[in-house]
C-alpha cells in the first residue's frame, strides 16, 4: 500500500482498501476497486454509484492504458475519488491530472516542488478531456 | 501559411522551459537514462551511433523563408554545418549536444518551430501533400486539417503512452504523394454526392518489419467530427493495442488480429459515445485556420511562356517541374540527391540559399517532400529560369526527380544506432553508376528506396526497386526487393531471392534495370513492366 | 579483449574507457575482463557517461580493433562524411571500417 502524495479533493480519505477486479465482483459491498492496465474500465460502469474511489494502476508509466481507463470512468460521470498508483513519474503527472486523475499514490516518493511546477506547468491546452478545462479553440472563438 | 498565435506561442514556448528543466534533472542525478529517454524522445532527441540527433518538425511539410534561414543557422551554431531532411518531411541534426538542446529549442521557437512529438510513443508530426495548396489536382488544400490535427493531438493527454509510435498524413488529391495508406492513419480529403468535404479514414498501414496497406474504415467522415472520430481510433488503439511485444505494437497489428471490420464496429462505438463529449472544435476554429491557408497573392495573367533554350534546364523542368493549378505559375523541385551525394542532406549555406529564393519567387514557402527534397511551390514561370540559375550555382540542380537517382535512403550504419548495414553508400554507388542524365532519362520513372535496417525508415518495400541491408555474420549484405510502391496503387515489394553485397547489389540494380529496358512496352514504366512481366525474368537474370 | 564504449553523458561524443578515464580514441580503449559491467555500473551512476556497453575487440599493429562494423563505425565517424571523422585527411581511412 503506497501512500497518497497529491491529492485534489476535499473530501475524505476512502477506508476501505481497494480489491482486485475480480474480487470487487464477488462482493457486494465493496466501495473501493483498483484496475490493471489490461482490465476493461467499462466493466465498472454498473457499480459507480457505490465506488469511492478507484485505484488504477500503472505497473510501468509508459503503459498508458490507465489514461483511457480514466477518461472512460469520467466519461460516464463518475465522481468518486480516481487514484493513480504505482510507477508515477513527475512528467505525466499533468496529464494525468487532465484525464480526470484527482489523486496520485507514487511508489517512489517524488520531490514535492518539481512536482508542483509539473502540475501547474500548461496555462492552456489544445483538447477537452473531461476535466472541464476549456481548450485554445473555446478561449479563441469565446 | 499558419502563423502562431499567442496560444500556440506559449505551447512551444512552455514546452521549451519543460525541457529545459528535464535535462537540469537528469544532468543532476534526479533521473536516469531508464527515466530520461522515453521523456527526450518525445522531444525528438535520440542517442544515435556518433552522438545526440535532434529531430525538428516541419508540421505537414510547410515552412517559410525565416524558418528554412534559422534550420541553416541552427546547423552551423550547433551542429557540424548540415542537416537532413528525413522521409517523415521533418529535418535532423546528427551533432548535437544535451546541454545546448535547450537553447536550440529556443532558437526554434522563435520562429514557431518545435521538435515536439517528433519520436517517441505518442502521435508524431502529421505529414502531408508537398504540392498542397499548389496542385492542380487536388479538391482542396490539404493543410488546414493537418493543422487541426497537429493541435489536437499535441500534448494529448490520453495518447502520449500508447503502444508504439503514430502516424498521420492528411492528403487532398487522388495522386497520392504523401504514402498515405502506409500511415497508422492515413486520411483523404474528399468530396461526397452532396458537394460536402469530409475525410475518409485508411488506418492500419504501416511499413516496417511486418508492411501493410491500410484499409478504408469509414469512407466519409464530417468535418464537424473529424477530430471526435480520429480520438475514437487513437483510444481503441491506445487500449487494446499489443503491448507485450514492441514488434507487435503498431496499430496495423490490432487492425489485422481484430479484422477490420471488427476493428471498426469498435471505433464506430468509440465515436458514438464520444460524440457526447464535445470534444470538438468549432467549424469557426477550422474556418480560422482555413484563412490562413488562402491562396498567394498571385498575379493574374502571367505569362504561360517558358524559354526552354537551355538544355539543362529544359530537362531540369521536365524532371524537376509539376504543374501548378494557377496559370503562369509552376511547382518546383530541388534534388537533394546529386550524383554521388547523401540523399536529403543540404548544407547550412544550401538550406539559407533556398530560404532565400523562396522569399524573392515562390512568396515565402517552401515544402519538405517525404522523397527527402525540397519544393518551391509557387514560382512564377518568369522566375523559373532565375531560380534555377542560382541552385545550379549552389549544386541543387540535379534534374533527376523520381527517377533512379531520386533514391530515398535512410542513414543507415554511418549514423543509426539501430542500423544493421550502411545505406548511404549504396545509394551513392548507384547514382554515380546511373549518373549520366541521358541514362536516366532513358529509364525514367523509377522510384529506388533503401532501408539499413528491418524498421524500413527508408521506405524499402515501397521502392519500385527497394533494399533492405541485413547484418550477416557482422558483414553487410543486401536484399534486393521488385515491385512496391507508395502512390495511389500502393502495393508491398516482393524481395527476390539471397541477398548480395555492396558490389553485388549495384550490380543486382543495374541488371533490374537492364531487364526492364529489354521488356518494356512502349510508354511503361518500370513498375508497369514488373507488374506485367512478373519476378521470374527478374529472376532468372539476377541469379542463373 | 573486452572493451567498453558509451557515449558523454553531456556532448554525446562517442567515448571508449582506457582503464581510468573515457577517451575519445578507440586505440586507448583498454581491456577490462570481466569488470565491464562494474566499471559501467559505477560510470554511468557517476553521469560521465550514458548508453556503455562491453564489446569484443582485438589489439593489432594499427592498434585496437572492435569486432563488429558497428563499433568500427563508432570509432572513426560516418564513412560518407571523412571531413567529420577523426581522421579526415586519411583518404584510406574508411577501409578500415569494413
Amino acid at each position: 500500500m503506497t501512500d497518497v502524495q497529491f491529492r485534489f479533493r476535499d473530501d475524505e480519505l476512502a477506508g476501505d482498501p481497494a480489491v482486485t477486479v475480480d474480487s470487487f465482483f464477488d462482493q457486494t459491498n465493496a466501495t473501493a476497486v483498483r484496475i490493471e492496465p489490461g482490465e476493461d474500465a467499462r466493466a465498472l460502469l454498473p457499480f459507480l454509484g457505490r465506488l469511492q474511489l478507484i485505484e488504477v494502476s500503472f505497473p510501468a508509466w509508459t503503459d498508458g492504458r490507465g489514461y483511457s481507463s480514466a477518461r472512460v470512468l469520467r466519461e460516464a460521470g463518475y465522481t468518486g475519488e480516481l487514484r493513480a498508483v504505482g510507477d508515477l513519474v513527475i512528467d505525466m503527472l499533468s496529464h494525468l491530472r487532465r484525464c480526470g486523475f484527482d489523486a496520485f499514490a507514487p511508489e517512489h516518493g517524488l520531490n514535492h516542488a518539481d512536482a508542483q511546477a509539473a502540475f501547474d506547468r500548461w496555462d492552456n491546452v489544445y483538447q477537452v478531456t473531461g476535466d472541464g478545462r476549456a481548450p485554445i479553440w473555446a478561449r479563441r472563438h469565446g | 501559411m499558419y502563423k502562431y498565435d499567442q496560444y500556440d506561442q506559449q505551447m512551444v514556448d512552455v514546452r521549451v522551459k519543460e525541457f529545459r528543466d528535464q535535462v537540469r534533472r537528469r544532468l543532476d542525478g534526479s533521473l536516469t537514462e531508464d527515466q530520461f529517454r522515453p521523456l527526450r524522445l518525445q522531444n525528438g532527441l535520440y542517442l544515435q551511433l556518433h552522438a545526440y540527433m535532434l529531430r525538428v518538425a516541419v508540421p505537414y511539410g510547410t515552412l517559410n523563408s525565416e524558418q528554412m534561414t534559422v534550420l541553416g543557422d541552427i546547423a552551423d551554431k550547433y551542429d557540424r554545418g548540415y542537416g537532413h531532411f528525413t522521409t517523415r518531411q521533418n529535418i535532423q541534426y546528427n551533432w548535437i549536444k544535451l546541454e545546448e538542446t535547450p537553447d536550440l529549442l529556443a532558437e526554434l521557437a522563435g520562429v514557431e518551430m518545435h521538435a515536439i512529438q517528433t519520436s517517441g510513443n505518442c502521435i508524431r508530426n502529421i505529414s502531408s501533400d508537398q504540392y498542397a495548396g499548389a496542385a492542380a489536382d487536388e479538391i482542396v488544400d490539404p493543410r488546414p486539417y493537418a493543422e487541426l490535427l497537429r493541435q489536437w493531438s499535441s500534448f494529448h493527454p490520453e495518447f502520449l503512452t500508447l503502444p508504439r509510435k503514430f502516424k498521420i498524413a492528411v492528403i487532398a488529391s487522388e495522386t497520392d504523394r504523401a504514402a498515405m495508406k502506409l500511415h497508422d492513419i492515413g486520411i483523404q480529403m474528399v468530396r461526397n454526392e452532396a458537394g460536402k468535404i469530409g475525410a475518409r479514414f485508411f488506418v492500419g498501414g504501416g511499413m516496417g518489419r511486418t508492411p501493410m496497406i491500410g484499409p478504408m474504415i469509414r469512407d466519409f467522415v464530417p468535418l464537424d467530427q473529424l477530430i471526435t472520430y480520429c480520438e475514437a481510433c487513437l483510444r481503441v488503439y491506445n487500449r487494446y493495442g499489443r503491448r507485450d511485444n514492441k514488434y507487435k505494437a503498431r496499430i496495423k497489428i490490432l487492425v489485422h488480429e481484430l479484422g477490420k471490420d471488427e476493428y471498426t464496429r469498435q471505433v464506430e462505438e468509440e465515436f458514438a459515445l464520444l460524440m457526447e463529449q464535445g470534444i470538438e472544435p468549432p467549424l469557426a476554429e477550422l474556418e480560422r485556420i482555413k484563412a490562413m491557408f488562402a491562396d498567394p497573392a498571385f498575379e493574374t495573367g502571367a505569362s504561360d511562356d517558358l524559354d526552354l533554350s537551355d538544355p539543362d534546364f529544359r530537362l531540369w523542368v521536365e524532371r524537376n517541374c509539376a504543374q501548378h493549378k494557377q496559370a503562369g505559375y509552376i511547382i518546383a523541385t530541388v534534388s537533394l540527391k546529386p550524383v554521388g551525394g547523401i540523399p536529403g542532406d543540404a548544407s547550412a549555406d544550401q538550406i539559407r540559399l533556398m530560404a532565400q529564393l523562396a522569399r524573392d519567387y515562390s512568396f515565402d514557402e517552401l515544402r519538405v517532400t517525404h522523397a527527402q527534397n525540397i519544393v518551391f511551390p509557387h514560382v512564377r514561370k518568369a522566375d523559373l529560369y532565375t531560380v534555377w540559375k542560382a541552385l545550379d550555382e549552389a549544386g541543387l540542380s540535379t534534374a533527376n526527380l523520381d527517377g533512379i537517382g531520386d533514391i530515398i535512403a535512410c542513414p543507415g550504419l554511418d549514423y543509426c544506432s539501430l542500423a544493421n548495414a550502411r545505406s548511404i553508400p549504396v545509394a551513392q554507388r548507384i547514382s554515380e553508376r546511373f549518373g549520366s542524365a541521358e541514362k536516366q532519362a532513358e529509364i525514367g520513372e523509377l522510384k529506388l528506396k533503401i532501408s539499413g535496417c528491418i524498421n524500413a525508415c527508408g521506405h524499402h518495400h515501397a521502392g519500385h526497386i527497394g533494399i533492405l541491408g541485413v547484418d550477416r555474420k557482422g558483414v553487410e549484405n543486401y536484399q534486393l526487393l521488385l515491385g512496391g510502391s507508395e502512390g495511389a496503387d500502393t502495393s508491398l515489394g516482393q524481395i527476390t531471392g539471397p541477398g548480395f553485397d555492396e558490389d553485388g547489389i549495384v550490380a543486382a540494380v543495374e541488371t533490374a534495370a537492364n531487364v526492364y529496358l529489354r521488356e518494356r512496352n512502349n510508354g511503361e514504366r518500370f513498375l508497369d513492366t514488373y507488374r506485367r512481366i512478373g519476378m521470374a525474368p527478374f529472376k532468372e537474370a539476377l541469379y542463373d | 579483449m573486452k572493451i567498453l564504449t558509451g557515449n558523454d553523458l553531456k556532448s554525446g561524443e562517442v567515448v571508449w574507457w582506457d582503464g581510468d578515464h573515457w577517451s575519445k580514441f578507440v586505440n586507448s580503449a583498454a581491456d577490462v575482463g570481466d569488470r565491464g559491467d562494474a566499471i559501467i555500473a559505477r560510470e554511468e551512476a557517476a553521469r560521465r557517461v550514458v548508453s556503455a556497453y562491453i564489446v569484443d575487440g582485438a589489439r593489432d599493429e594499427n592498434g585496437v580493433r572492435p569486432a563488429h562494423i558497428k563499433e568500427r563505425i563508432r570509432a572513426l565517424g560516418p564513412t560518407v562524411r571523412m571531413d567529420l571523422s577523426l581522421k579526415p585527411g586519411d583518404p584510406d581511412a574508411s577501409n578500415w571500417v569494413i
